[in-house]
């Protein structure tokens, strides 16, 4: 079960797309899987055939329970089997055999009793950040792991039993820290089926919730802001949107998000997750684009490659992200990739929104909406467009210097507008 | 069908389809539907391609802007 979001805790899969035996791209969608965000389409990493099914539909799992097992390209043939989760065939030790969609160990997880996970005051897990990053490693959910250190904090050989199946986790029931209470498992799949509105849009009230009260709580954020001059962008734009027929009109968002991922370059590190005790700066700038639902809530969709993509390609792939978002059908890519998030309250909106980092990222990106202000060019005064960019961002990987490079490099972007 | 009734008609069926939780019967013909049913302006400009498609009509962008009540509409393309 893939990591759909900092905010996600299990999902349970609706129906599976491709059947064992089958040759998978990398890329193609293999199962469906319902999260309080909709239906996601869960897409495979690797080149390599369907080996065999290991969680049946209507099956609620946590996060890195493996859903399957995927033979990767070029290794020797293993009988497919038919879905049977409750007798799944033993996968092989060297971990050749790889799961789908989820990092995790190769075998099903045995079905042992429940325990209390052992929590510090503040109600975090216990482990320490070795622990923490072998378990990344080596695919294990550390809250599915029971601890044998002080205290029953868990250690590295911990994380290790749990990758070989030894010890292990229960199936259904998700113990978490308090904070990150997951939305209550529904009694059976079937009345999952049937789940109202209401009770999606209670989840993912609650799931926002849990990543953004783990944001406050965990990263010391910085806040800065600019102000900066549209008048050349937006003529450049209206000159562009005047010649072009409705469906290739670009919006001024568009002009914002690809500048706001082309200033990437000028401070990296803004690019980058956040990993337990270090930052990873990500080459790829996949801006997390913030879609607010028109029942209510808001999805962060991943808009890939931002930086070298044009603006007509942006503007399609945000018009598709957008439609899928409000129809519930996204891919799990899109809600797992995002290296950095852009929030726009548009053009109906408020001067200035001041972001809340979405974990594990390190900075956010706010534009207000664009206004009409006097502006003082050269000692005279004009009435010019323009908009407030701000910045929120985790004071652990960058200081306010850096931040305010990135948001300058923001604004000369925009100062030469045919460049984006 | 007078262009009016057809101008409506095609404005409710599109607004209908971007946001299908909206009452359109309860749509006053002065208001302004972009803040009424909460359109950004992605949902707007979809309106606008859907409009310009369904009535085989050319709106140029600094126009397009204005289209933001029926009567507006009606006015505007009829």
């Amino acid at each position: 079960m893939p990591t759909l979001g900092a905010d996600m805790e299990a999902g349970t899969l609706v129906a599976w797309r491709k059947q064992p035996g089958d040759v998978l791209r990398r890329g193609d969608t293999i199962a469906e899987v319902d999260t309080e965000k909709g239906v996601i389409d869960v897409e495979v990493f690797h080149d390599g055939v369907f080996d065999a099914i290991l969680v049946a539909p209507g099956t609620r799992v946590p996060v890195g329970t493996p859903l399957a097992t995927i033979r990767v390209a070029g290794e020797p043939a293993v009988a497919p089997v038919a879905a049977a989760p409750a007798a799944p065939p033993a996968p092989p030790e060297t971990g050749e055999v790889r799961p789908a969609a989820a990092v995790a160990p190769t075998r099903p997880l045995p079905t042992p009793p429940l325990y209390a996970p052992a929590l510090d005051a503040l109600g975090r897990l216990r482990i320490s950040p070795s622990a923490r990053r072998l378990a990344r490693e080596l695919g294990v959910d550390p809250r599915l792991v029971e601890g044998t250190g002080r205290e029953g904090a868990i250690t590295r050989a911990d994380i290790e039993r749990a990758a070989a199946g030894e010890p292990a986790a229960p199936q259904v029931a998700v113990p978490v820290t308090p904070a990150f209470a997951p939305p209550a498992a529904p009694p059976s799949a079937d009345r999952q089926d049937r789940q109202g509105h209401q009770d999606r849009l209670d989840r993912m009230r609650r799931t926002i919730a849990a990543a953004m009260s783990r944001s406050k709580r965990e990263i010391p954020h910085y806040y800065l802001s600019t102000t900066i001059d549209l008048h050349a962008a937006m003529a450049w734009l209206d000159r562009e949107n005047e010649r072009r027929p409705p469906e290739k009109r670009l919006l001024a968002g568009m002009l914002l998000l690809k500048a706001a991922a082309l200033a990437i370059r000028e401070a990296p590190e803004l690019n980058a997750v956040w990993e337990g005790d270090r930052v990873v700066v990500k080459p790829d700038v996949h801006l997390g684009v913030a879609i607010s639902l028109r029942q209510g809530g808001l999805v962060i969709l991943a808009l890939h490659d931002t930086a070298s993509r044009s603006l007509d390609d942006l503007m399609d792939g945000l018009r598709d992200l957008t439609a899928r978002a409000r129809a519930g059908r996204m891919k799990s890519s899109e809600l797992s990739d995002s290296t950095i998030t852009v929030t726009s309250l548009g053009d109906r909106g408020v001067d200035a929104v001041w972001g809340v980092i979405y974990p594990p990222q390190v900075a956010i990106v706010g534009f207000g909406k664009i206004v009409e202000r006097p502006w003082a060019v050269d000692g005279g005064l004009f009435v010019r467009r323009i908009v407030t960019a701000t910045l929120a961002a985790d004071h652990r990987v960058s200081d306010g210097h850096r931040g305010g490079l990135y948001l300058d490099a923001i604004d000369r972007l925009l100062q030469d507008p045919e460049q984006l | 069908m007078s262009d009016e009734v057809k101008i409506r008609q095609t404005v409710l069926e599109i607004l209908g389809g971007i946001a299908p939780e909206a009452d359109l019967a309860a749509l006053e013909p002065d208001a302004n539907f972009r803040r009424e049913l909460d359109l950004d302006s992605m949902d707007f400009q979809n309106f606008v391609i859907r409009l310009c498609k369904a009535l085989a009509v050319h709106v140029p962008d600094r126009d397009a802007a204005q289209l933001t009540s029926l009567k507006r509409c009606i006015d505007y393309l009829r």
